[in-house]
Formats: C-alpha cells, sequence, structure tokens
C-alpha cells in the first residue's frame, strides 16, 4: 500500500518549490497581470531550461521520458506559486496530445521543439458563450483547410501552435495549425485573470494536420482532457494550500478586539471548513494521479472525482482567504485576488464544475452497465 | 504508488482472511446493531471470546495480555478484513479502545495482568464515565466529587452520556477532588467496579427510540485508592489520553453513502423518469461520491505512512465531520425522494438505511466531540491557530461563572 509520491518525485517537487519561491512567481504574475504581457518570458524559458516541457516526451524525442507523477507534483508547485507561463496549455493538454495520437511524422517534427521551448502548444474547443458539445462544433475542415473562429483559447498569442476541435464531413477531428501561418488571426479577449491572456483565433482556409481519427475527435478529446483534469487538480490543491497557508499567517498576525483574529471560532471554522476540502481534494488528486500514471480504467472517475474536488477546495480557499483578510483583501496590493482569478481560470479552463459533476455521475453509470 | 500489500503484508492477510473464512460469513447488505438486544451482547462476547482465543482480539497488544504484537498496518489489515465478515463489532469499542489503552499506560503490573485480558476477551466490558449534565464539550468542567478517606475514595455525582454502562463491569472515571484548585488541576482519574454499592444506572431513550447511552449516579461510592490512575490532581492528563484514543475510535460514520443513494436513484421514479436522470441529484450525488472517495483515499494516506513506518500526518482528523454531516444529507435525499410518502415507514431495507442515517446522523455530529469542537482542534492542533480567551483559566474552579448561580 504506498498511495504517496516517491522520494525522489519528492525531491523533485522540492526543487521546484525552491526554484518558484527564488523566481518570486507570485510577483510575477501579478507583473503580468499589471502590464500588457500575456507571459513571463523570462521565467518561461527558465522552465524550459529545467527540462519541464520534456518531463513526459519520451527518450527518443528528446525528452525526460518520464510518468505523470513528475507532471502532477511540478503542478502542484507552479499552482501554489501561480506561475504566468503556459504549462497547462501545451504540457498537460497540447504536448499530451502529440504524444497521444499524432502520428510518427508530427512527433519527430512536433516534440523535440516543445522540449527546447522553439514550440508552444495549446488546445482550442470553444466556439460562443456556452459549452462546447459534440453536437454545436461549427468549425468547419475540409480539404484539410480550417475555417471558423474559437474563442477564449489561454495563451494562444504566446503559443506557435494549437489543436483545434473541429468539425469535417466525416464527423468531428481534431486538427494541427501553425499560427504562424498567414490565415491565422489571433486577438486579445479582455479575461478575468490577465496574468494568463485569453484570446480568439480565427482560421481563413488555414492549412491543418490531423491529429488521429477522422471521426473520433470528440472522443479523443475527452480522453485528453480526463487526462488534464488530474494535472489541473494538482495545481488546484497548489493554490488551494497557498490561499490557506496566506488565511493562517494572516488570522495570526491581524488583531482585533485586542486578540488575534484566528482565536474567533468564527475564523477557525472558516479554516477548518478550507483545510477539509483541501484534504478530500488531495486525497482524491493522489488517487487519480496513480490512476493516470498506470493507465486504469478508473480514470475517468478518478480524474472526475479529484476535478470536482480540487475545483470545489481552491474556490472555497481563495474565497475565504478574501474573506479572511477584511477590507485587504479586496485591494489590488494583497495577492488574495490573484488566487480567487486563478481559481476562476483553472476551474472553468477545461470545463466547468457543473460539467465535471455530470461527467462524474455519467461515468459511474457507465462503470456500473459495464 | 500502488495499491499492492508488501509480500509480509499479503501473508498476514491471507492468514487474517483463512480465520475469517473459516470462522464467519461474509456480509451482505447492511447489519443494524442494536445495544439494547441481549442476544446481540450474546453474540458480541462469543465471537470477541473467538477472536481472544485465536489472538486476533487485540493483535496489537503485547501477548502476556492476549495480543500477539501486531503493527499498525497488520492492525488495519485485520479490521480490513473483519469488516468484511457479518460479525458483531461494537460493543467493545469504548472499552477496548478507550479504557484499554488508559489501563495499559496508567495501570499496576499487577491490574493490568487482572484487567487486561479479560478485557479483551470480552468476558468483561468496560465504559467511560467522563461527561456531566454540566460538562459535554467543556469536559473539565466536569463536577462530580472524590474525597479521600483513608486508603479510598468517597464519590458523589452524576455522569451522562455513557455508552454502554448498562451492560458494562467496569468504567473508567474522571472526577472532582480539589474544587478550590484550578480547573484542569483539581481532577483525578479511577476505574470503578459498576457493581458498586451506589452506582445506579438509568437508560436515556435517543431520538431514535432507542437507549444505547445511560445516566449514572454515584451515591456514596467507596473505589479503594489503588484504583487511582495517575497522580492524584493529574486526572486531565489522563483523561486526554483517553480522548486522543476517542478521536482515533470514533471514525467514519457507518450507514447509506454515495454508493447507496446513486444505486436507489437508479430505480426510484421521478415524475415518470428515473431519479437518477434529475440534474439535482446527480449533482449531490456527485458531491458525496467525492466525500467518500476523499475519506476512503485519505485513510490510504494515512495507511501508506503507517506501511513505511513514518506517522501519519494529521489528515484522518477531517473524518467524522465529513462523515456525519454526509450521512444526515443522504439520508436527507432518500426520505425527500418518496415525497409525500416520505414520512412512512415502511418494510423497506433500502428506505430504513435512510430513515436510519437521517436519525442516527445527529447523535454522531455530537458523539465523540461535536462538529464544532473537532473544527476548534483542526484549527487549534492542525493549522496552530491562538486558543480563545479563556474565562475559566488561573481561577479556582469554584469560582468560574457556571451560569447556575
Amino acid at each position: 500500500m504506498n498511495l504517496d509520491f516517491s522520494d525522489d518525485q519528492k525531491f523533485l517537487q522540492a526543487e521546484a518549490k525552491k526554484f518558484l519561491e527564488k523566481e518570486n512567481s507570485v510577483n510575477r504574475s501579478r507583473n503580468v497581470l499589471d502590464t500588457d504581457q500575456n507571459v513571463d518570458e523570462e521565467l518561461w524559458s527558465k522552465i524550459v531550461e529545467l527540462g519541464w516541457t520534456g518531463i513526459r516526451i519520451p527518450e527518443e524525442y528528446g525528452g525526460l521520458g518520464l510518468g505523470h507523477l513528475e507532471l502532477c507534483v511540478i503542478a502542484e508547485e507552479l499552482g501554489r506559486y501561480l506561475a504566468p507561463v503556459p504549462f497547462s496549455s501545451s504540457v498537460y493538454l497540447f504536448t499530451e496530445a502529440i504524444i497521444k495520437y499524432a502520428d510518427e511524422e508530427i512527433k519527430k517534427e512536433i516534440l523535440p521543439k516543445l522540449i527546447s521551448g522553439e514550440i508552444v502548444g495549446t488546445l482550442a474547443v470553444t466556439e460562443d458563450f456556452h459549452a462546447p458539445s459534440k453536437e454545436n462544433i461549427i468549425t468547419e475542415v475540409s480539404s484539410e483547410l480550417v475555417n471558423g473562429k474559437k474563442i477564449g483559447v489561454p495563451d494562444a498569442e504566446v503559443s506557435t501552435h494549437s489543436i483545434l476541435v473541429t468539425k469535417s464531413a466525416n464527423g468531428i477531428n481534431l486538427r494541427l495549425i501553425d499560427h504562424a501561418h498567414q490565415s491565422v488571426i489571433i486577438e486579445h479577449q479582455q479575461n478575468i485573470d490577465e496574468s494568463r491572456g485569453h484570446f480568439s483565433i480565427e482560421c481563413n482556409d488555414t492549412p491543418s494536420k490531423l491529429i488521429g481519427g477522422e471521426t473520433n475527435g470528440w472522443e479523443l478529446y475527452e480522453s485528453i482532457i480526463n487526462q488534464a483534469a488530474v494535472l489541473f487538480s494538482f495545481e488546484q490543491i497548489g493554490g488551494s494550500q497557498a490561499s490557506l497557508d496566506m488565511s493562517i499567517n494572516y488570522a495570526k498576525e491581524r488583531y482585533a478586539f485586542g486578540r488575534p483574529i484566528g482565536s474567533f471560532q468564527a475564523i477557525k471554522h472558516k479554516l477548518a471548513d478550507m483545510y477539509v476540502a483541501l484534504t478530500l481534494a488531495k486525497s482524491n488528486s493522489y488517487y487519480a494521479a496513480w490512476a493516470l500514471s498506470t493507465e486504469s480504467s478508473d480514470l475517468p472517475t478518478a480524474s472526475a472525482t479529484a476535478r470536482v474536488s480540487a475545483t470545489k477546495a481552491f474556490q472555497l480557499c481563495s474565497k475565504e482567504n478574501i474573506q479572511t483578510h477584511g477590507g485587504n483583501g479586496y485591494t489590488w496590493e494583497y495577492d488574495c485576488h490573484l488566487f480567487y482569478k486563478r481559481s476562476k481560470l483553472l476551474s472553468v479552463n477545461i470545463g466547468s464544475l457543473s460539467n465535471w459533476k455530470e461527467k462524474l455521475v455519467s461515468s459511474l453509470e457507465q462503470s456500473n452497465i459495464n | 504508488m500502488d495499491f499492492n500489500d508488501t509480500p509480509e503484508q499479503a501473508e498476514f492477510r491471507k492468514t487474517c482472511r483463512k480465520w475469517l473464512e473459516d470462522n464467519a460469513k461474509l456480509k451482505s447488505g447492511n447489519q443494524v446493531e442494536d445495544f439494547a438486544n441481549i442476544d446481540f451482547l450474546k453474540a458480541g462476547k462469543d465471537w470477541q471470546k473467538k477472536k481472544y482465543d485465536a489472538g486476533w482480539a487485540m493483535l496489537h497488544w503485547p501477548k502476556e495480555y492476549g495480543g500477539i504484537a501486531a503493527s499498525a498496518i497488520e492492525r488495519i489489515i485485520w479490521s480490513e478484513e473483519e469488516s468484511k465478515f457479518s460479525v458483531p463489532r461494537g460493543i467493545f469499542e469504548i472499552g477496548l479502545g478507550m479504557c484499554g489503552p488508559v489501563m495499559m499506560e496508567y495501570a499496576s503490573e499487577e491490574q493490568k495482568s487482572r484487567y487486561l485480558p479479560p478485557m479483551a476477551e470480552g468476558s468483561e466490558i468496560w465504559c467511560q464515565l467522563f461527561s456531566e449534565p454540566s460538562a459535554g464539550s467543556d469536559v473539565a468542567g466536569l463536577r462530580s466529587k472524590a474525597v479521600q478517606d483513608g486508603d479510598k475514595w468517597i464519590i458523589n455525582g452524576q455522569k451522562v452520556w455513557t455508552s454502554g454502562a448498562h451492560f458494562s463491569d467496569y468504567g473508567i472515571l474522571v472526577v472532582r477532588h480539589d474544587p478550590n484548585l484550578d480547573k484542569h488541576k483539581g481532577m483525578t482519574f479511577f476505574f470503578v467496579d459498576m457493581k458498586s454499592p451506589g452506582i445506579e444506572v438509568k437508560p436515556i431513550k435517543q431520538i431514535t427510540g432507542g437507549s444505547s447511552f445511560n445516566e449514572v449516579y454515584f451515591t456514596d461510592v467507596v473505589i479503594p485508592d489503588s484504583q487511582r490512575l495517575g497522580e492524584i490532581g493529574d486526572g486531565w492528563k489522563v483523561a486526554i489520553t483517553t480522548l486522543m484514543n476517542e478521536r482515533l475510535a470514533v471514525g467514519d460514520a457507518n450507514g447509506a453513502d454515495a454508493e447507496e443513494a446513486f444505486k436507489w436513484a437508479k430505480n426510484q421514479d421521478d415524475s415518470g423518469e428515473p431519479l437518477i436522470n434529475n440534474k439535482s441529484a446527480r449533482a449531490s450525488i456527485a458531491e458525496w461520491y467525492c466525500e467518500a472517495n476523499g475519506l476512503k483515499n485519505t485513510k490510504l494516506r494515512t495507511m501508506s505512512a503507517l506501511s513505511k513506518g513514518e506517522t501519519p500526518g494529521p489528515e484522518a482528523s477531517i473524518t467524522k465531520i465529513v462523515s456525519a454531516n454526509k450521512l444526515q444529507d443522504i439520508g436527507n435525499f432518500g426520505i425527500d425522494s418518496l415525497d409525500m410518502a416520505g414520512m412512512l415507514k415502511p418494510d423497506d431495507s433500502e428506505v430504513q438505511s435512510f430513515h436510519n442515517a437521517w436519525l442516527g446522523a445527529p447523535g454522531l455530529r455530537i458523539a465523540g466531540g461535536t462538529d464544532e469542537i473537532l473544527k476548534n482542534v483542526i484549527a487549534e492542533r492542525v493549522l496552530g491557530l491562538p486558543q480563545d480567551p479563556r474565562a475559566d483559566k488561573n481561577i479556582a474552579f469554584k469560582d468560574i461563572p457556571s451560569g447556575n448561580s
């Protein structure tokens, strides 16, 4: 029985923590938010230098060939320090899709450049102000040319490529496009957490390459999302822990009515609730990490369970962190809002809480029928 | 990460399993434990005796007291396997989980040899006499008096919520020997023969209609000084040892869980459709499933630490808060799903499990530390937040405001 990370994985996590702490990652996130930047280029290139973009890429393509567990521990630290980099888009979504579903030629072309940072990718699904589904995708592809517009795509402007969920005469499929092509128009869209830019991607007869099958694109997309949900969960528990830690420190230092506010049960119980939510999320994420790393048939249920718990935990911890800080928590100056905003980004990227609850019950029904 | 036993653990599990298969039946369906049922008591004692004779009763205890000196992880493996079988557990939880460890730590060698083996064997049942009418969450507010008289003590007062007192042979007892001292310094700890003259046990009828706990009255009860556990004035320190063990003993709330709610919703009608198609039912089931698995996986993390010989983190402290509240909500969900017929108590085991959950959960949210006390414990002991300012410190106990004067 060992539902825990190995000593090597814990060492990697400690190193990641040290690095992001030293690099002042939270301040960098604030800085991106305060300026017109969409990424912290310097931090991103240091992350590339550390080899994190190649963790999961097989050695034959120049990567480290490590498993998902190594990615999980890094994700937790990126979440804790709000790293303003396109890691989730490029590594959890784009890279994983290429590793899993691209043909050999594309892998040889793309994977080495993902490691070196020459290529950064993202995944584009949403087209309108509602949840995307198999039925409502209208971005079209015919004769390999894509036409249509995706919106709310995280990190698109700092990405060189993206994978689009598209519709062809044969069904839903995944299409790789190169942002350098003149037919691609990428425009910034205002969003809640400007430490990670969101963009529209418009394609006008844009050449594309098929990733995976002609007809089963939606299933492939769901499978990518099910994997990525585990990694998102780790970012969310990292962010939850950071929010809880901030609240604890403030509750010990801040005095009101002649005593630290942390001595009032109203605050104690609030923080205990945060701890409970975080602990449930963490334990479920550990189990999902196991399911992901072993390609267990339980992955759809395990990842949805982790995702729902982690989304709930980060939403609770980040909003109650503001509340614990009182008026200060509502100011731009304090960091509380950075976590609050990131919690929303992480909770709607790859689908909202209610969608994941639905996925969870659907997967229970599936596993019960089989 | 893996869920495999080490070869030694697998071997141990096989041994447990083999003995259980030879001596008990695998579980089918929910079995309700009822303390008032004398046959259940006899069945419990018989099962305990069987286990004792084979060394399983208190397997982590030293051999001289009837155990096999098993490790923490072996104890969990045994418990996991035993819980898959239909056996009458529960009667001995307080005695073995709380009284046993205190006797082990504070009783004399002679007393341990006399009392521990029958306790493990189940031939003598123990209860815990802590709470009082004016001392619930604030256990240290207790007022029952102990007056020393040579080599014995005279006890007067009242205890309450004493589970199993009506069938117990012995009890552990904390009382106030000096109200002029500070609250936490004026208490002393004993064990007492429940058949002593002057002890009167009165069952308390609970909201379920059943009675598993009691009021216990002490009138001039004599306890020999040799049955004192710890020094005079150390009562609180000894009680804390017990309460720590209680927190480990009172864990997951048994009863209808996410899985049961899910199965129920698949078959229950909701305006011509299965209830599982109802969006709000689906959202609730998803949340309970996340909580149930969060607790299960938290337990696996604790076991992982024990398995590696490490000290587990504080994560298990969330168990009772989460599970008792979940149980209450699931009971409520099941009853509400019957709409206007929800008031009825049909002869249907699933419906009964929702009624049991709904009526049992309020008790579980209080027993062994209320939700509120447990949140204080998490906040203070796990998160390191400061204690509340106290109106009952550095003052003689008799001068502490009690609302009665």
